[in-house]
């Protein structure tokens, strides 16, 4: 494919189209468009490295959660690690639609479909791992309240219980939000499709005509979602980060937990949507909609919640100083030169080390440079959570019970599996539903009769 | 590029039995004069009718003469329904059906049940907007009438339509469709049931 260039690299939309245009370009990578041979190369890595993740979790189902390398003290490793990062990178999903919805950002348009695609799959690969840490997944719906015969009831005053709340409310929100927002788009594609095609996403369109009528109930109830999803995603990680702030261990009793929790899921997300936005971008040639105007802005957000989370990183270590408190002292000791020490300064490299190099415009507008920082970024908000999940606990009050972890290859058949797994879902949605929302891009489109103004 | 070729206009035009017509539909190539066409059958006394568009358009509804703020109110209603079910759940678990002492403190620790009676708010009024909206609009809905112009496919791409219901007590085939072409469209067409 010949590259493209780019006229206006500071717009939201290169104004090279029309709605026709729009419709021909983004349904076509669907529909009739040669689909780039790196999609092929891409998704079948993808499906052989998902297989790590039955082998993993079937040896675990039968034979139990000690092949885990979890053990007393260390009772929450990678289980609870992965399934706060998944967590978190959904969240950038969610804050490009509802959050930049609110505050009319028009370059929300083109990626929140895409974002909001990685929000359901990370959270899909998130829930996984609550589940199987059950160690009996098939009773995992004994995490519910329902009237049951032996008349028990999870305990409302758990931050736990309130996390099953937040995540079954949380996945559902953003299928239905993703959802809704897919159904214009859906119709598009069933009037422009061919063969079998044409019933799959018309029946998937509901019937939708494109009526001024359900234009405006339908822009009512995107709002609403909207309005109702951001105080949703803040609530989601600040319930997460209760788990561990509502527990008395030092390195969790901290009350800069929930906005510290929040902004890491932000800055962790947007490097994934910048890591998966970047080579889909170049291989689609969709740099007319995906412009550098989007990855400098994203880079702007991923920059500025990454400062915030490294506002945590010294708040904690002025904490333990502050407090006087020996216990937060020794937590601290152990995270600069304890056994661990190599994650916690890794820690430090990847998460306020590597973005530094945000404060210049030529960095953030470089998709090298941002594919790397992204590509730091998520190892390190990965290892944030090592470091406060095991590395807390693992060396707790008293000398005689401390322990170590070490994770053992289910644990990384796991995570590496659950990777797997959400990279072929993505490569999935990619092939067979329109990537960027057709009938936002088209209200950018300016029409002769604003050009005349 | 595309594949895609859109159907030929419709050159002759059939005799249709009024009492199969669903309506008039015109089509505009752009939002500007469907905007006005639609201004136009509002204050000419028209008031069953309804513009298709492949992009939601703001005013387009005023242009009508129809507002409606259904899911606004089936949203609130899910909102009080969500939080009396989370908070009422939470009581009854606390209260009736698990009493349990968690380190002293009072079974009815409230502030402990705003996090999951928030979470069920949220659930219930996110339902509301979404199925409130589809069952408002009528959707999901295998077979519309105006599905039967075969140019009606644009509308989910570049086409903007107009279409005068036969059910409008205004509404008569000659004098709707004379009122239609003069708002220069591309085409007026009748649809049938």
């Amino acid at each position: 494919m010949p590259p493209v260039k780019i006229e206006h690299a500071d717009v939201v939309l290169v104004q090279r189209h029309s709605n026709t245009t729009v419709t021909d370009k983004i349904a076509g990578v669907v529909l009739w468009s040669p689909t780039p041979k790196q999609w092929f190369v891409i998704i079948a890595i993808a499906f052989m490295v998902l297989q790590l993740l039955p082998f993993s979790l079937g040896n675990l189902v039968v034979q139990g959660i000690g092949l885990w390398g979890i053990n007393s003290p260390v009772g929450w490793g990678f289980d609870i690690i992965n399934f706060v990062w998944w967590i978190g990178i959904g969240h950038a999903g969610t804050l490009i639609s509802a959050v930049l919805l609110l505050f009319r950002q028009e370059w929300r348009m083109a990626i929140a479909r895409f974002a909001e695609a990685m929000t359901i799959f990370a959270v899909m690969c998130a829930g996984l791992y609550p589940v199987f840490h059950t160690g009996r997944p098939w009773l995992a719906y004994w995490l519910l309240p329902y009237p049951n015969t032996m008349a028990l009831w999870p305990q409302p005053r758990s931050p736990l219980v309130w996390d099953v709340f937040a995540v079954s409310t949380y996945a559902t929100v953003s299928i239905l939000f993703w959802y809704v927002g897919l159904i214009p788009d859906l119709a598009t594609m069933r009037d422009r499709a061919k063969g079998f095609g044409k019933y799959i996403y018309g029946f998937l369109a509901l019937g939708w005509r494109g009526s001024a009528k359900h234009w405006h109930r339908y822009e009512t109830a995107s709002l609403l979602l909207a309005g109702l999803s951001t105080p949703l995603v803040l609530s989601v990680h600040s319930i997460v980060s209760f788990d561990f702030a509502t527990g008395l261990i030092p390195g969790w009793h901290t009350t800069v937990f929930p906005p510290y929790f929040v902004a890491g899921a932000v800055f962790a997300g947007f490097a994934m949507v910048l890591t998966l936005a970047i080579p889909v971008r170049k291989w689609y040639g969709l740099e007319d909609f995906i412009t550098d105007r989007h990855l400098e802005n994203m880079a702007k957000v991923m920059f500025a919640t990454g400062m915030i989370v490294c506002y945590g990183y010294f708040l904690e270590v002025f904490m333990a100083w502050y407090s006087g408190n020996e216990y937060e002292w020794a937590m601290l000791m152990n995270r600069v030169k304890g056994p661990y020490a190599a994650m916690y300064w890794a820690l430090w490299i990847c998460n306020g080390l590597s973005i530094q190099i945000l404060w210049f415009k030529w960095a953030r507008r470089s998709t090298t440079v941002l594919f790397i920082v992204s590509q730091f970024v998520s190892v390190g908000m990965w290892l944030e959570r090592f470091v406060i999940i095991p590395m807390s606990i693992h060396r707790d009050f008293i000398p005689a019970s401390w322990g170590m972890y070490y994770p053992t290859v289910f644990d990384w058949g796991t995570f590496i599996g659950s990777m797997g797994f959400f990279t072929f879902l993505m490569f999935l949605f990619i092939r067979g539903l329109p990537m960027i929302s057709m009938f936002e891009i088209r209200t950018l489109v300016k029409r002769p009769a604003e050009a005349n103004h | 590029m595309s594949t895609y070729a859109p159907p030929q206009e419709q050159t002759a035009q059939a005799q249709h039995d009024p009492a199969d017509v669903y309506g008039l539909m015109a089509e505009f190539d752009n939002q500007e004069d469907l905007m006005k066409a639609c201004a136009n059958a509002r204050d000419a006394g028209y008031k069953t009718m309804d513009a298709y568009t492949p992009v939601p358009i703001h005013g387009l509804t005023d242009a009508l003469g129809w507002d409606d703020n259904s899911v606004q109110r089936i949203v609130f209603c899910c909102a009080l329904v969500g939080m009396s079910l989370g908070f009422g759940l939470m009581y009854m678990i606390t209260m009736v059906w698990y009493p349990m002492n968690v380190g002293g403190r009072p079974n009815f620790s409230w502030p402990a049940f705003v996090p999951p009676t928030f979470e069920t708010t949220i659930l219930l009024s996110a339902f509301g907007a979404v199925f409130g909206m589809l069952a408002m609009n009528g959707l999901p809905s295998p077979y519309h009438p105006v599905f039967n112009n075969p140019r009606f496919i644009m509308a989910s791409s570049d086409r903007f339509f107009l279409c005068i219901e036969a059910e409008d007590p205004k509404f008569d085939l000659a004098n709707t469709r004379k009122f239609l072409e003069a708002q220069h469209p591309a085409e007026v067409v009748a649809v049938e049931n």
